[in-house]
């Protein structure tokens, strides 16, 4: 078996954006993501990496456990950005 | 219209990276335990409990963090079936007898009814690991759908109050805290790859498994008096989104149905999975689930309108509109009760049918305009803070991505309406040969102790035929590791058979071999095109025995080239020939039924005949060394469910009793 490396991933998506001026390098995300999509970043206190951003389930657990409000940000795929609108513009609409 | 929020700043990474976790791949550690968990989900969490509360030692290997893991792991805004809890009006046996009738009788009477009988118990161990059951913050005080006295709330049918709306995400840190106390040895980022049994031999006593960590690399040997299966069902069989894999499925990317792939291998009994249904909520083309105007589920009842805003009406099962929002939560005049989770979402029974919005052919024919939008400022102000507030911030995937997203990029659920894009419960179109294992779908085989047909193992949640929710994960989890725990207790730990563990690691490094070759993505993407292909709407003899070859094909070329560089690579390889096993397990079990059935949705061209009274029968397969062996059993097999419960239970009956 040779030395173990890694190549970072084409995605379709692009889940979490990471702020490093506030992260703190806790890698709570690192610990709870079930797809374990980080890794670590080699130097300690620094963001983690996004190794593996096509495995995000999009369920945002990093973002729950993160203790520095936007530190981390989930980014929902292009695809399944929704719709919605005022009821007020509404044609037949009467409150 | 949602904002873009953020941009990607990923650190510049270029060319190629060290390994960051230590690597282990040459260590093997041996673990000797009495219950062994596999799958560290909900039901995991509480077989460990379960067994644990007899005294057994327990290890649980989690193949990602037990703290967070599981199709429930971030969550869940309601627990369905709990007819036990003080409130409810209807007993475990009337609840139970509605799910199987509703199913026509293809249902799980044993594992449906422990989930009625004793998943209001696993609600108060929840409670006492600091897991939020009720409104102790007054939030909801007055509600129709609360009782001031427990402070419970209830869902759906707020007349018989036996599903109960819950803060489910603090479940399973709530788990995780009570396995720790209960001194369960947790092994996370550890894939449970393969059963070991007596002498190496299918259909032998199962005496332990082994396992991969998917950072170091490290082999794990454990061996057990007794193993309880706790893996998700199937997925990525039909749909893959290469680029995407996350979000192929309904359940998370770490739920790959691994369980079903070693218990085909070792002879574990399957039945059920000839039915799948097409799919309802998956992959790019759909939304995820509850994250779209709907009235279903979390969202349940809330008011649809139009595109001019005009309300889409809610009628009861004999068509009568329901004039108010309150009538939406009641059953019928004469009607006992009605079910909506637990019930049979695409054929219910008049009987337990609930109240629904009318159909959108019939609305579009009456002149309602699409598209149709959830219209949340139309409910009643409390109803309205249950839906947007408590259930989408508790449920696994809405709480970050739909409640925090949407409000951030400025949707008001007093103003705004959602747009909704599939009838009832789908928030997607997707095409006949799509499908997917949904609601009811089928697993392994259990009999009244939550034992397989293999000695030593146990099962529970999800790899059980006819799973479904978390109450029903939770409440079998728990009675399979007690009785797990049993039969350890009265059995002697059996020897390893070494040349099985040694080819088990052969089997499971052997990808390590090659830094190049086939993807485990381009993998998954064959299988899904031959699923589709051989497996699809429409089944046949003919078809379904050229799918077995084409899988073959697969497994014999593509699949012996795929690469892993690393342990995280050498999981998902690991999952991907899971999935390939799980295919041919799923192709096998369509050619055993030999009859068409419309409650399985189950279409032969061959046998084109809907359900035949002959073939009213649970179909098992299984593999011996010498081929794949079918069989069948009644579908009333358990017996009566009372009787067969207490006499399998006497010393938990006793011990609740106060």
């Amino acid at each position: 078996m040779s030395r173990p490396y890694f190549i970072p991933e084409q995605a379709l998506v692009d889940p979490v954006t990471i702020n490093p001026e506030i992260c703190v390098g806790c890698n709570l995300c690192v610990y709870v993501c079930p797809a374990d999509l980080f890794l670590p970043n080699p130097q300690k206190t620094r963001e983690p990496i996004v190794m593996y951003p096509g495995e995000c389930w999009f369920e945002g657990s990093c973002v729950d456990i993160c203790p520095e409000p936007g530190a981390i940000v989930l980014n929902r795929p292009l695809a399944s950005r929704v719709n919605w609108r005022p009821k007020s513009e509404c044609r037949n609409y009467s409150p | 219209m949602e904002k873009e929020i953020g941009r990607n700043t990923t650190p510049d990474i270029s060319g190629t990276m060290q390994w960051p976790y230590p690597i282990e791949w040459n260590r093997t550690e041996v673990i000797d335990t009495d219950v062994l968990v596999l799958g560290g989900g909900a039901s995991g969490c509480f077989a460990a409990m379960g067994a644990a509360s007899k005294g057994a030692r327990v290890v649980l290997l989690e193949k990602a963090a037990t703290y967070s893991s599981g199709a429930m792991g971030s969550g869940c805004d309601h627990w369905e079936m709990a007819a036990t809890n003080p409130c409810s009006r209807v007993t475990p046996e009337e609840l139970t007898d509605a799910m199987i009738r509703g199913h026509r009788g293809y249902n799980n009477g044993i594992s449906h009814y422990i989930e009625c009988r004793e998943g209001y118990d696993r609600l108060l161990d929840l409670e006492r690991f600091r897991g939020k059951i009720r409104d102790t913050d007054d939030e909801f005080k007055g509600a129709d759908f609360r009782d001031d006295a427990t402070k419970f709330l209830f869902a759906y049918d707020y007349t018989n109050r036996f599903t109960l709306r819950v803060w489910g995400r603090t479940f399973k840190p709530a788990m995780y805290r009570g396995a720790k106390q209960m001194r369960v040895r947790l092994i996370d980022r550890t894939m449970a790859a393969g059963l070991l049994t007596e002498g190496g031999r299918m259909g032998a006593r199962v005496t332990g498994a082994v396992a991969v960590n998917g950072r170091t690399g490290k082999f794990v040997v454990c061996r057990a008096k007794a193993t309880v299966l706790c893996m998700s069902r199937p997925t990525r069989l039909w749909l893959f989104v290469p680029g995407a894999t996350g979000i192929s499925e309904f359940r998370p990317p770490d739920c790959t149905g691994d369980g079903h792939a070693m218990g085909w291998r070792a002879g574990v009994e399957f039945t059920m999975l000839e039915k799948s249904v097409r799919a309802e909520w998956s992959g790019l083309r759909s939304f995820p689930p509850y994250s779209t105007g709907n009235n279903h589920n979390t969202w349940y009842a809330c008011t649809m309108v139009d595109a001019e805003g005009r309300e889409i009406p809610w009628v009861d099962r004999d068509g009568r509109v329901l004039a108010t929002v309150a009538e939406r939560y009641r059953p019928a005049p004469g009607q006992r009760f009605f079910l909506k989770g637990g019930g049979e979402p695409d054929f219910p029974l008049y009987e337990f049918e609930g109240p629904e919005t009318i159909a959108v052919e019939e609305a579009v024919k009456r002149g309602y305009k699409l598209p149709f939008f959830a219209d949340l400022g139309a409910m009643p102000e409390i109803e309205r803070r249950v839906i947007w507030g408590m259930m989408i911030g508790n449920e696994g995937k809405t709480r970050v991505p739909v409640l925090q997203a949407y409000t951030e990029a400025g949707f008001d659920p007093t103003r705004d309406i959602l747009q909704s894009y599939g009838d009832g419960w789908r928030s997607g179109q997707f095409l006949p040969q799509e499908r997917q294992f949904f609601g009811i779908p089928g697993g392994v085989v259990n009999d009244w102790n939550l034992k397989t047909n293999l000695d030593g193992l146990y099962a529970a949640g999800d790899v059980l035929f006819a799973s479904d929710c978390v109450g029903h994960a939770a409440a079998t989890g728990h009675y399979a590791g007690r009785h797990a725990a049993d039969y350890a207790s009265r059995i002697d730990m059996a020897e390893l058979n070494p040349e099985q563990v040694e080819s088990e690691q052969a089997r499971l490094y052997e990808p390590l071999k090659r830094d190049h070759g086939v993807s485990w993505q381009a993998v998954n993407v064959a299988i899904t095109r031959i699923m589709q292909n051989y497996c699809g709407a429409v089944k046949s003899d003919d078809l379904l025995s050229e799918g077995l070859r084409a899988l073959d094909d697969l497994r014999k070329h593509e699949a012996a080239a795929l690469y892993a560089r690393n342990p995280h690579d050498l999981l998902r390889v690991q999952e991907v020939l899971n999935i390939l096993t799980n295919a041919e397990l799923v192709m096998q079990s369509c050619l055993a039924r030999k009859a068409s059935s419309r409650q399985l949705q189950f279409t032969r061209l061959d046998h084109p005949q809907m359900d035949p009274p002959e073939w009213h029968k649970f179909v098992t397969v299984r593999r011996q060394s010498d081929g794949v062996k079918t069989g069948a059993l009644s579908i009333d097999y358990y017996g009566d469910l009372p009787d067969n419960y207490e006499r399998h239970n006497a010393d938990y009956i006793k011990e609740s009793t106060p």
